[in-house]
């Protein structure tokens, strides 16, 4: 516990970004999931659940943001995304022309269930966004050139 | 009238990051900027690049500060200021002069065209039942621009990752 509290910030930030780092994530969820009937979508989305893992990370230090989501998953995550949103994408030549909105009369506008394809793209493109993010930011801090100690 | 002076403060906030000396104030400032941008986006009522426009300036000020800053930047004061400031000059006239004959073609502030847009604000939300229209554009109209522009940032990421790798510079220790 007595070195635990040794690393990041003080007492204070991090009783206030255990209170607040859970609304971050959630806001960047429905900001990412209302994409398509609120201003929003999923490039912003993306950016503020990274957001909330950095602010893990600036509070409490490396290791606990980084045991929460590894290095390798935020590249494991991106990938995906970007497979995922091409998927979609090439989906689409299945009823004839790339990036067609197939089972689009599935559901009324208005609601959370809607849209077709552009729930989906939005999803795939937070996954990439935030992850790739998150990973340019851990490979920044942790990043040391070559004459700096260890 | 709130636009005007949201680009004056704009352009004062610019002229502070460049000629602050300290680098943290000028990161700063620059974060001004944004900020400012964003409350413009937000009176030119698109907020959705609001949105993007504030999240995406928080994240490139926290990198700048965490990240950048803590490292040893070599900052470059004296020197060839004569030759910077004529160039800058020059390059500021030629821009002006350029803009002056190109921007005259435009469409006034406030009257667009609407060929194109006219379709998809008429029958987007018919066609892709999406009543955010901006995501029926770039996601369903447009997709194939989004398309680039994600591959874009995978890029970008990749190279991120592959300059600052681990594995590299640890057989370089060996």
């Amino acid at each position: 516990m007595k070195d635990n509290q040794q690393k990041g910030m003080s007492l204070i930030v991090k009783t206030i970004t255990r209170l607040t780092v859970g609304l971050i994530l959630l806001y960047g969820i429905y900001i990412v999931l209302h994409g398509h009937l609120t201003p929003g979508g999923g490039f912003a989305g993306g950016v503020i659940i990274a957001l909330s893992f950095i602010h893990l990370m600036l509070a409490y230090g490396k290791e606990t943001a980084l045991k929460k989501l590894f290095q390798t998953l935020t590249s494991v995550l991106e990938s995906m995304g970007a497979v995922m949103f091409l998927t979609i994408a090439v989906l689409g030549f299945l009823g004839g022309y790339f990036f067609l909105n197939f089972f689009l009369n599935k559901g009324r506008s208005f609601e959370l269930f809607s849209a077709g394809i552009i729930p989906l793209c939005n999803i795939a493109i937070s996954l990439k966004v935030g992850a790739g993010l998150f990973a340019i930011f851990v490979a920044l801090v942790l990043f040391r050139s070559l004459g700096e100690k260890k | 009238m709130e636009l005007q002076l949201l680009l004056l403060f704009m352009v004062l906030a610019a002229i502070v990051a460049v000629e602050i000396d300290d680098l943290l104030s000028s990161v700063i400032a620059v974060g001004a900027v944004g900020l400012g941008l964003s409350l413009a986006f937000l009176i030119l009522k698109a907020p959705d690049l609001a949105i993007t426009q504030l999240v995406v300036e928080i994240l490139c000020l926290i990198i700048l500060i965490r990240a950048t800053i803590k490292k040893d930047l070599p900052l470059i004061r004296n020197g060839r200021w004569l030759f910077n400031t004529i160039s800058t000059l020059l390059f500021i006239v030629f821009f002006l002069i350029f803009a002056y004959f190109a921007l005259k073609e435009l469409p006034r502030f406030g009257v667009p065209l609407m060929r194109v847009a006219q379709e998809y604000i008429q029958n987007g939300m018919q066609k892709t039942g999406a009543t955010n229209l901006v995501a029926s554009i770039i996601l369903d109209f447009r997709g194939y621009d989004t398309l680039g522009e994600a591959t874009v940032l995978f890029t970008a990421v990749m190279g991120v990752l592959a300059v600052m790798r681990k594995i590299g510079r640890l057989k370089n220790e060996r």
